[in-house]
């Protein structure tokens, strides 16, 4: 290693606040406060840390950069192996931008068991960031699982009234997927006789095995993104998660399923993956259209946010079959940007929860009169969600869409029915929450956005018009990679064709 | 810079009253200097873009020297390749003339129209915005910035419909407006992404120098091989028809009557809707290889003019007449398009901006003086009262009904040559329904003037001793709209459509040998020329017969063909068979996934099920531990013997 370890660096900054934060003693009320100034500048190094990251990233080689290796267990062949490509490197910046945010709209809605809530953000990024960079199956694995933990004891301790049923549904959920999984890593460990990610990547699986192994892992990812029929642990994790675990949730653990399809279904599986791409279309298709319409049906808000956010990964799995250039970095960029504005949607909900404790849409209307900043808040990130041009939300599912319609046009228009239907049950919901007269008597004395409020907004409004403006600042650090990527499946699968015409 | 200028001055102005409109003030007069900063900064920006468009006008225009403004990459990914870029052609810069002109307008009547609103800088902000899209998307070099200032301007018509967000009614229409619009956008995304499949780019000037060479080109879509401009080509016309509400899609438009006044005048009649219009004048270097997109233009303009007329005739909301009659002259500019007119349609564009808006202004005028009465049927005998506003809409009308020398006259005049002139049944098709649409137009028309300004007062005494001239800052923008209803018809006439119309034109907008409609207008036989005009004169005397001679015709009329009247009333029912079709299936359905499918069925099935069926297990697996030890024992035999078995089977052959 001939560079400072900044991956390492990055990965367990996080876990040495929480250990830190661990040692904290003294009156409650002090270390209460100590625990939470200690997160959030932890998070905020982590944030500055990964930035370095960003500015030192070489765009113009597809090579995993920044990498560390380490023997681990030499007689398994497994390595403490880290390292980022352009696809894992902007999801290392989106967990690290989203967790201060996350610990900073904290700040005032726990009160109780603040150290143990922050050690469990703390923990979660450590592990989030720790998956984005794992170069090694059995490092990735652990990370992969390991964000379990945190997230269930987000939801079934600060969680809402139903949080143990919600909290169980989404473990049991995930880690059935993951067994699958589990077992078709040793499987890849015995062909390939290596946990190494980029040896596994290069490794010839016989298409006989691809396909189950394609099949487990997508038992775990499917889940995670989530697709439908296996999305329905998220509303309900939603539901009951905490304001800032939904954040999280939504923002960086849906990303986890999209990001394990691109990094290994398609380079490792890759004739497997153009098998089963009918299957993706189908569930992906299903998904915007069906969850679209449950979204219109919702009488409460984090469910419908919740709902809105399976159509929107619909579109991701989508464009990653797509297998063609603007498909796949649209896919990206959708999981960015829903990523931003999944988030602030869920903050939103956030700021008239904390101050109401209800998350129904009946409960409010007419908020405009008595929140304008909050209104125009919302109204921007309704917009970013509808997928207007100009934000963030645009440029993926455009590029989604542009890279299906050359494979095919029938999925294009279906999915591109999400646009009309995403558009219908978001007016509505805005229109129920912030328009009308406001007549309710709970309503009268509701005050607009704090200072600390627009502190967590502020980034969230800025990336969004970044991220639709500019788009080049992260679709430029992609291009190489994804390139590199679909070079390997256009090759193996070219290969295996010509093997089969071969054989005949 | 100029261009960016005209561009991104309204931007800056709304920005700048936004922040306005969320400065928390207390007292009155404080608030009083805000609201007039807010319409000193945003009338001020109009003003100057109206200047420097003029300015463009001449030089690009008059002088030939169309160019586009690269300003910086906005996505790039694989062979897809878009910039920000402002790109400047005659079409753009007559675009450009409306767009601000319109706008500066009714930024400054808003002034007074608005006077009583408490939230001022926000509809500044609001209508400073809009422009600011509708420049964007004027000024779009390739599809995707098209489409950018497509939805923002939608976004802002969204936000304007609603702008008194209390009313049940504008939340519901604009609403509407958006996600009908989205309909078409569908479309128009879908026509964007099989130009990028044919074309590799979705640059304008690249895809219009290849188009030529895909005149034969075909492309499979939806599992069958078509002729691959005419996919395109509808494709993009679908959103076309959302935007500028044709037949089918026209539903928001009128329902859009619930925003406030200037807001009609400037996005719902003379520039936004005129989009789709704008759209396939610039495309026409595509839409001229394909006859049956043309044809499908045609057929659908013709109708919608026909059929908005018809509902015009009957409604008694002034501003949804004047709606209807938007629909039904947009139709117009489309059949023009249709027969390869294209430069007639913009011109009946150009003229249409003006006296659309000044009929809607004046509207605004009466409804102000009304004390906000919209309903014709209360009005009534006030021309004596607000002789300037009556007046102003006399010539609004005129223009509108086609009586020369007016503007309407010589611009709907060579829509209805141009469609006689393309010598095909879709052309004779388009000039008949044509020519009955200008004869209701005529009709309704005089109608509103008549149940308006003639007649018994039908409004109650205090809102008639109430009735007053709007003031001078509301009547000055009328003037010079007026004027633009009075002579930009004859000033235009030879640049737009007659002898320099080739050169004024230049490359932006391309008309194939085979398609000489706009040529053979010129010769048509004399019944042709004056039809519109007699048929016209017709429609004026019926409405004067019925509404000032007969007054009591009209209700008769109802009532002999009543369903006829009931139909046209109800707008051809397609507000009732959309939410019958649509609305409430979405609901229904998206009720039954969620309680049935996801709940009963994958939940059910799923992990509840399996924790039921778990339990059930746990409990049955507990009945088994007896604590008898001769039951383990058993159980344990019964083991070992299948074990051996097994084994035996196996390993032993």
């Amino acid at each position: 290693m001939d560079h400072l370890p900044i991956l390492s660096l990055i990965t367990f900054l996080p876990l040495v606040g929480a250990a830190f934060i661990l040692t904290i003693r003294g009156e409650v009320e002090v270390a209460t406060r100590n625990a939470r100034f200690v997160a959030l500048w932890t998070s905020f190094i982590t944030f500055l840390a990964s930035l370095y990251v960003w500015i030192k990233f070489d765009s113009s080689t597809a090579a995993f950069q920044f990498v560390e290796k380490a023997d681990w267990m030499p007689i398994l062949g497994i390595t403490y192996h880290l390292g980022i490509d352009g696809i894992s490197l902007l999801f290392v910046l989106l967990t690290t931008v989203l967790t201060p945010i996350c610990i900073l709209a904290s700040w005032e809605a726990i009160t109780e068991r603040v150290k143990e809530y922050m050690i469990a953000f703390l923990f979660m990024e450590t592990m989030m960031i720790g998956m984005f960079s794992a170069l090694d199956l059995f490092v990735f694995y652990i990370f992969f699982e390991g964000v379990l933990i945190p997230m269930f004891l987000v939801i079934g301790v600060w969680g809402g009234s139903r949080r143990i049923y919600s909290a169980f549904k989404f473990f049991l959920y995930t880690l059935l997927g993951s067994v699958l999984m589990l077992l078709a890593m040793f499987t890849m460990y015995l062909d390939a006789g290596t946990t190494d990610i980029p040896s596994l990547m290069t490794h010839n699986f016989p298409a006989r095995l691809q396909l189950w192994l394609w099949l487990a892992f997508f038992a775990s990812f499917a889940v995670k993104v989530p697709m439908w029929p296996v999305h329905t642990w998220l509303p309900d994790a939603h539901v009951e998660a905490p304001t800032a675990g939904s954040v999280i949730l939504a923002g960086v653990l849906l990303k986890f399923g999209g990001y394990g399809f691109l990094r290994f279904s398609l380079p490792m599986f890759p004739e497997a993956s153009v098998e089963f791409t009918p299957l993706i279309y189908g569930l992906s298709i299903v998904a915007v259209i069906y969850t679209s319409l449950v979204a219109l049906a919702q009488e409460d808000m984090k469910k419908l946010i919740a709902y809105s956010s399976v159509a929107h990964m619909g579109f991701v799995t989508i464009g990653t079959f797509t297998l063609t250039v603007q498909g796949i970095e649209g896919a990206i960029y959708q999981m960015l940007s829903h990523g931003i504005v999944s988030a602030a949607l869920f903050l939103i909900v956030g700021v008239v929860y904390d101050r109401l404790h209800s998350r129904d849409i009946e409960t409010y209307g007419g908020l405009v009169y008595r929140m304008p900043s909050y209104a125009l808040i919302f109204m921007l990130f309704m917009l970013a969600s509808v997928g207007l041009p100009g934000t963030g939300g645009f440029v993926g599912e455009f590029l989604i869409l542009v890279g299906v319609f050359q494979v095919n046009t029938w999925v294009a228009a279906l999915a591109a029915l999400g646009m009309i239907l995403g558009a219908a049950y978001m007016l509505y919901l805005y229109r129920r929450v912030i328009f009308g007269k406001l007549t309710k008597e709970h309503l009268l004395k509701i005050t607009d956005m704090s200072p600390r409020e627009w502190a967590v907004f502020a980034p969230l409004v800025l990336l969004t018009f970044w991220m639709g403006i500019y788009p080049s600042s992260f679709l430029d650090v992609m291009h190489i990679s994804v390139l590199n990527l679909l070079d390997q499946v256009h090759t193996a699968v070219a290969a295996s064709d010509t093997l089969v015409v071969a054989g005949q | 810079m100029i261009d960016s200028l005209i561009v991104f001055l309204p931007l800056v102005a709304s920005v700048i009253a936004g922040l306005i409109a969320f400065t928390p003030v207390d007292d009155k007069t404080k608030q009083a200097r805000l609201d007039a900063a807010a319409q000193w900064v945003t009338c001020g920006a109009l003003v100057l873009s109206m200047i420097l468009a003029v300015i463009v006008f001449i030089d690009v225009a008059l002088g030939d020297n169309p160019r586009t403004v690269e300003l910086f990459t906005w996505i790039d990914s694989g062979t897809l390749e878009v910039s920000w870029a402002l790109k400047v052609d005659s079409l753009t810069a007559v675009m450009m003339i409306v767009v601000t002109v319109v706008s500066a307008m009714v930024h400054i009547y808003s002034i007074g129209y608005m006077h009583h609103d408490p939230s001022i800088p926000r509809f500044m902000s609001f209508l400073s915005l809009f422009t600011f899209f509708m420049l964007m998307l004027i000024t779009a070099d390739n599809l995707v910035q098209l489409f950018f200032g497509w939805e923002g301007v939608g976004l802002a018509s969204y936000l304007l419909i609603g702008f008194w967000y209390d009313r049940p009614s504008a939340n519901a229409a604009a609403i509407k407006a958006f996600i009908v619009n989205r309909v078409g956008d569908f479309g128009f995304a879908l026509g964007i992404f099989a130009v990028f499949v044919l074309f590799q780019t979705v640059h304008l000037d690249t895809i219009f120098a290849a188009a030529g060479s895909k005149a034969d080109a075909t492309l499979v879509v939806f599992g069958s091989e078509f002729h691959a401009l005419t996919v395109i080509c509808i494709l993009l016309f679908i959103g076309a028809m959302g935007k500028s509400a044709q037949l089918g899609l026209h539903t928001w438009l009128p329902d859009a009557m619930e925003g406030p006044t200037p807001v009609s005048a400037l996005i719902h009649a003379a520039t936004m809707v005129t989009a789709g219009i704008f759209m396939v004048a610039r495309l026409s270097p595509i839409f001229e290889y394909s006859e049956t997109a043309l044809a499908v233009v045609a057929i659908i303009g013709a109708s919608t003019a026909f059929f908005a007329a018809t509902i015009a005739c009957v409604q008694n909301d002034i501003k949804r007449v004047i709606a209807y009659s938007t629909c039904s002259q947009l139709g117009y500019m489309f059949f023009a398009s249709g027969v390869s007119a294209y430069s007639a349609g913009i011109f009946h564009l150009m003229t249409h901006g003006f006296f659309k808006a000044l009929l809607f202004l004046g509207a605004g005028s009466v409804i102000h003086a009304m004390s906000d009465e919209q309903d014709m049927r209360k009005m009534g005998g006030i021309w004596r009262a607000i002789p300037v506003t009556y007046a102003l809409m006399w010539i609004g009308s005129l223009a509108l009904a086609g009586i020369p020398p007016f503007a309407g006259y010589y611009s709907k005049d060579i829509v209805l040559e141009a469609a006689w002139g393309a010598n095909t049944n879709i052309g004779l098709y388009a000039f008949w329904l044509g020519i009955g649409a200008a004869a209701m137009t005529a009709f309704y028309s005089w109608r509103l003037l008549f149940m308006t300004f003639h007649g018994a007062p039908r409004a109650d005494d205090k809102v008639m001793a109430h009735v007053h001239e709007s003031p001078k800052v509301m009547i000055l923008p009328l003037f010079v709209l007026a004027a633009g209803a009075c002579f930009a018809g004859y000033i235009g006439y030879e640049n737009f459509v007659g002898a320099k119309t080739a050169v004024f034109w230049g490359n932006s907008i391309l008309v194939l040998g085979h398609h000489p409609s706009l040529e053979n207008a010129h010769h048509v036989p004399l019944w042709v020329k004056y039809l519109p005009l007699v048929v016209g004169l017709a429609g004026i005397g019926l409405a004067y017969l019925m509404y000032i001679l007969r007054p009591d015709l009209p209700a008769r009329l109802a009532a002999t063909f009543q369903r006829l009247y009931l139909f046209a009333l109800n707008k051809w029912y397609f507000d009732e068979l959309y939410d019958y079709l649509f609305v409430r299936p979405a609901f229904v359905l998206g009720r039954g996934f969620w309680k049935t499918g996801d709940g009963t069925l994958i939940d059910g099935l799923g992990p509840d099920g399996v924790a039921d069926a778990v339990r059930h297990m746990a409990r049955r697996a507990a009945t088994l531990q007896t604590g008898y030890l001769y039951h383990y024992a058993f159980a344990m035999l019964i083991g070992v013997v299948t074990l051996m078995t097994w084994y035996l089977l196996v390993h032993v052959r």
